[in-house]
């Protein structure tokens, strides 16, 4: 038996530092591990600070999902110290999420994800006429002449000719898994560069509530900007005209190019709705709320936890209680006073750097023992897949209309049955579905702020408790939202206004972490196995896989000291 | 040798410059890049006989907002910079490669372009410990920056974790996270702010590749361009600071008329950035325009200069003449406050509000968190 240890390190296309070391035995993988090379020890850096302050540092978790961690960190601070925000305000940050979400998912597939797929090289021998052709029978986007791909053909042919292939260079070309036909190639790479140009627009819209992009501004209790329809200096019809039209073409975007696109490549892939799956729950913590975060029935994605693949109930989810949420360490590299074995809730979380792995450089990772600077978390000790799959799964179970649509409809469309939901394939699709939903509920939330702002609510912000001297003497709160690549939660815990304990626990942690004490995998790792290797020197398909998980590793490591040391030297005078 | 695209030497001649100029442009690029004179041959043939240069873009600890940043750049788009103006040979967030056949880009790049290629950094590197703290492809962050560092030709810091060490150099700065001109024995362009804004990035790669000459840079490495105006003296709220009119909560009444946001706690006096001038993603905005003080994500150590929303003690009202060069960073403001106080009150009525903005404000850290000093 052909046995060989395969190590992708870096992944790249993705956030952060992910090392996958997969065993192939005659061409399918057997065993997977997943280590995340790469630590900064935010949560060491939080003690002692203004929770107030604490949005800024963990929304430096990540530069791609921008926006995620402060809003769950906002939305912790307000948790423990009882702040209601605003409807404006609940609005303005539904509007900067899911413009995140669009512009996230599109760049997703089209920079991170499509070169799995799709062959660039192959676009060279693309017939223009076929390729424009093609696009006008799947979508109304006006980019289709054949003049135009032609004139993208000769781009990509003077590129290529110059010898110098820079981020195409040593890309897997030619490769037996590349399916699709050159014309649709060629389609896909003049949808790459339109992508490119489009994704710096629609984050404009952080820019007009936040500032800036990437890292726009959060606040406890509301959000920073005001409203004022008779001001220039506030957010007025010609800031909101603007956020308009940036929808409306985010609307354009994804409906005439995204989703036919990945409608016109899934066909060449269904044989990767059988491959990549193997994980049998779902976590969503919801999110999008409509009438307050507490009002969890209120959200556009429902929370909830699918067991066993049952779509036929969804199980009921609380990040608060101690027993249900728990953090291990057995294969990464830290240690819990009460051993390699326990496992502790975030409010409870302790860590202490341990390394105890081949010092660099090295070849290969001691898999037995500790492999990762990820933590291993579990809800009632099972492993949870998250992300855009257990969000369609979650509302799809849960009885939401419009998924339970579009995601049947998809299906029939491409002629496959509901377990093809649990795969690769499944995973990429899903991604496109919720984009497709997010990007209509965008234009609503924004139809709700005019309405709003037109009834004569301006209000954005909350002064109520912004005084820490307003606040409990200790207190302690979750801050949930669905990050673009799932389940994220911030914990906290408040002692006489400054941060005693804070910890993230994110997607990519949920996903990419190593096994637990009892040796169960997690989802990278479980994906991976029984996946085809057609040659073990372009490992390929352990990309499409890795990638349909949309990775983003420097949020997925974090560490907590109970024992921090002195935080910082801020004298009031 | 392909010829469809012009080389820098053709391009540069295109422009209406002679040999003459194109040789002064060289020798200018490798004064800045301190490349010593008997390296300026092998810049002359790089650019005479590459169409593209050939760039590395590497991460250690960082977020990746510089590169999401990078890619909205709006002039010129950045299709245009990946696909035409250089070749982007190594970026872990874009390229097609993985694993094996990513690190055979990188050292392909390094090999065959040996003195030409320039070095671009995202991330800070944790010194010592072996390096455990970032390892990639099973090297550390310190053995790769060594070593993609030794023949580059340039290398430019992207963002304050490659500049100043950003977040993760914060107190207690866990990892000992180091901003790269502390690791490299070699001329740094620090481009600093957590992201810089895309357009100064792709800014500072034009400075560097098409206009020739070296960007002026300040004590602290960073382009003059750039980083020579505090975002306070260009800020458009400016009247109303020298007015004593102010934000006193978030969303009051002064905040819906766009009142100077100082007292909640903006940075922008002792930030040097072009935020109020650029602006953020094509001009759109910038954090004051739309309600929140600076953070002055750019300055050395500003996580520990907080926290945010308390507003600043005194700090210079210096003329919008002075620069990073003669002020420093916020540690020298600090120190030069009281000095700086008579410069700035022109007024009574300034005066005044100065002095009781001082009664009630928290301090500058003054511990010096990097700067090339």
């Amino acid at each position: 038996m052909a046995t060989k240890r395969i190590v992708v390190d870096p992944v790249t296309r993705i956030e952060g530092h992910l090392r996958v070391e997969a065993v192939v035995e005659n061409g399918i993988i057997t065993d997977a591990f997943s280590s995340g090379t790469m630590v900064r020890g935010l949560e060491i850096i939080l003690k002692g600070r203004d929770p107030r302050d604490a949005w800024a540092f963990t929304q430096r978790a990540c530069g791609v999902c921008t926006t995620v961690h402060a809003l769950a960190s906002v939305r912790t601070v307000e948790d423990a110290v009882g702040i209601s925000v605003p409807k404006n305000a609940e609005l303005i940050r539904n509007i900067m999420e899911a413009a995140l979400y669009v512009q996230d998912h599109v760049v997703h597939f089209y920079h991170l994800h499509a070169l799995d797929w799709v062959d660039v090289v192959s676009a060279l021998s693309a017939d223009p006429k076929e390729t424009s052709r093609i696009a006008q029978s799947i979508s109304h986007w006006p980019k289709s002449s054949v003049g135009y791909f032609k004139d993208v053909a000769t781009r990509l042919k003077t590129f290529v000719e110059s010898g110098q292939l820079g981020i195409f260079a040593n890309g897997y070309w030619g490769h037996k898994a590349m399916k699709l036909p050159p014309e649709i190639n060629l389609l896909a790479v003049a949808h790459y560069l339109e992508a490119l140009e489009w994704q710096k627009e629609i984050v404009k819209i952080h820019a007009i509530f936040g500032g800036k992009n990437p890292h726009p501004n959060y606040l406890v209790g509301g959000v920073p900007c005001s409203i004022n329809l008779n001001e220039v200096n506030a957010i007025n019809s010609e800031r909101l005209n603007h956020v308009s039209k940036l929808i409306t073409d985010a609307m354009q975007f994804v409906n005439q190019v995204y989703i036919p696109d990945l409608m016109a490549i899934a066909p060449y892939y269904k044989d990767w709705g059988a491959i990549g799956g193997g994980m049998e729950n779902f976590l969503c913590y919801g999110d999008f709320p409509t009438h307050g975060y507490n009002q969890t029935d209120s959200f556009k994605f429902p929370r909830g936890i699918i067991l066993g693949q049952n779509l036929n109930e969804v199980v009921e989810v609380d990040a608060r209680d101690p027993q249900q949420i728990k953090e291990y360490i057995k294969h990464s590299w830290y240690k819990y006073g009460a051993g390699d074995e326990a496992g502790l809730h975030p409010w409870e979380g302790e860590t202490e750097f341990n390394f105890t792995g081949p010092k660099p450089p090295f070849d290969q990772l001691d898999v037995q023992n500790k492999y990762s600077w990820i933590k291993t978390p579990r809800w009632k000790d099972k492993a949870m897949e998250v992300g855009p799959l257990s969000r369609m799964l979650v509302a799809y179970a849960a009885g939401v209309t419009e998924v339970q649509d579009i995601v049947n409809d998809t299906l029939a469309r491409l002629n496959v049955p509901v377990g093809a939901l649990f795969s690769t394939l499944g995973r990429t699709a899903a991604r496109g579905l919720e984009t497709k939903l997010i990007v209509g509920w965008l234009k609503g939330f924004f139809d709700d702020l005019v309405t709003n702002v037109k009834a004569g609510d301006t209000t954005t912000f909350t002064k109520e408790k912004w005084e820490p001297s307003s606040w409990p003497q200790s207190c302690e709160g979750v801050g949930m939202t669905e990050a673009p690549r799932g389940a994220l939660a911030h914990f906290i815990k408040i002692n006489s206004g400054k941060i005693e304990n804070y910890q993230l626990v994110v997607p990519t942690t949920w996903n990419a972490s190593p096994r637990d004490p009892s040796g169960q995998k997690s989802a990278y790792e479980t994906a991976l196995i029984g996946t085809p290797i057609a040659d073990k020197d372009m490992p390929l398909e352990i990309l499409r896989t890795i990638h349909s998980f949309d990775p983003c590793l420097a949020c997925s490591v974090h560490l907590y000291d109970p024992d921090g040391k002195h935080i910082h030297d801020i004298k009031v005078v | 040798m392909p010829k469809e695209m012009p080389t820098m030497r053709e391009a540069i001649e295109s422009k209406g410059y002679s040999r003459r100029d194109f040789l002064k442009y060289c020798s200018a690029a490798a004064a800045i890049l301190g490349i010593e004179a008997a390296g300026l041959p092998s810049i002359v043939r790089a650019f005479e006989t590459k169409p593209r240069p050939p760039v590395i873009w590497l991460h250690f600890q960082e977020c990746t907002c510089c590169s999401e940043s990078f890619i909205r750049s709006t002039h010129p788009i950045v299709a245009d910079v990946i696909f035409d103006y250089l070749s982007l040979d190594y970026t872990e967030t874009l390229m097609a490669a993985a694993g094996h056949q990513a690190e055979k880009s990188y050292q392909d790049t390094i090999k065959n372009y040996a003195g030409q290629y320039i070095l671009l950094v995202e991330g800070s590197i944790p010194a010592g410990n072996d390096g455990v703290f970032c390892m990639i492809g099973g090297r550390s962050a310190e053995q790769i920056i060594q070593e993609a560092a030794k023949d580059a030709a340039a290398v430019i810091a992207w963002g304050s974790c490659a500049s100043n060490g950003c977040v993760q150099n914060a107190n207690p700065n866990p990892t000992n996270a180091t901003p790269i001109h502390k690791i490299i024995n070699k001329p740094v362009i620090n481009v600093p702010g957590c992201p810089p804004i895309a357009d100064v990035m792709t800014g500072v790669i034009t400075h560097l590749l098409v206009y020739g000459g070296s960007p002026e840079l300040d004590s602290q490495g960073r382009p003059k361009e750039f980083y020579s105006r505090r975002v306070h003296d260009t800020c458009y709220r400016r009247p109303y600071y020298d007015a004593g009119m102010f934000v006193e909560s978030f969303d009051d009444e002064n905040a819906r008329k766009g009142y100077c946001l100082y007292k909640v706690g903006c940075r922008g006096p002792v930030t040097y950035n072009a935020c109020s001038v650029t602006k953020w993603n094509g001009g759109v905005s910038y954090p004051i325009q739309s309600g929140h003080g600076c953070i002055g994500c750019s300055e050395n150590g500003f996580w520990d200069n907080g926290p945010f929303y308390q507003h600043l003690a005194s700090f210079p009202g210096f003329g919008i003449e002075s620069t990073a060069d003669t002020i420093g960073t916020a540690v020298g403001v600090a120190a030069t406050a009281g000095v700086a106080a008579h410069a700035i009150v022109a007024n009574i009525r300034k005066r005044k509000l100065v002095k009781e903005l001082k009664d009630e404000s928290v301090e500058i850290n003054d511990e010096d968190k990097g700067g090339n000093s």
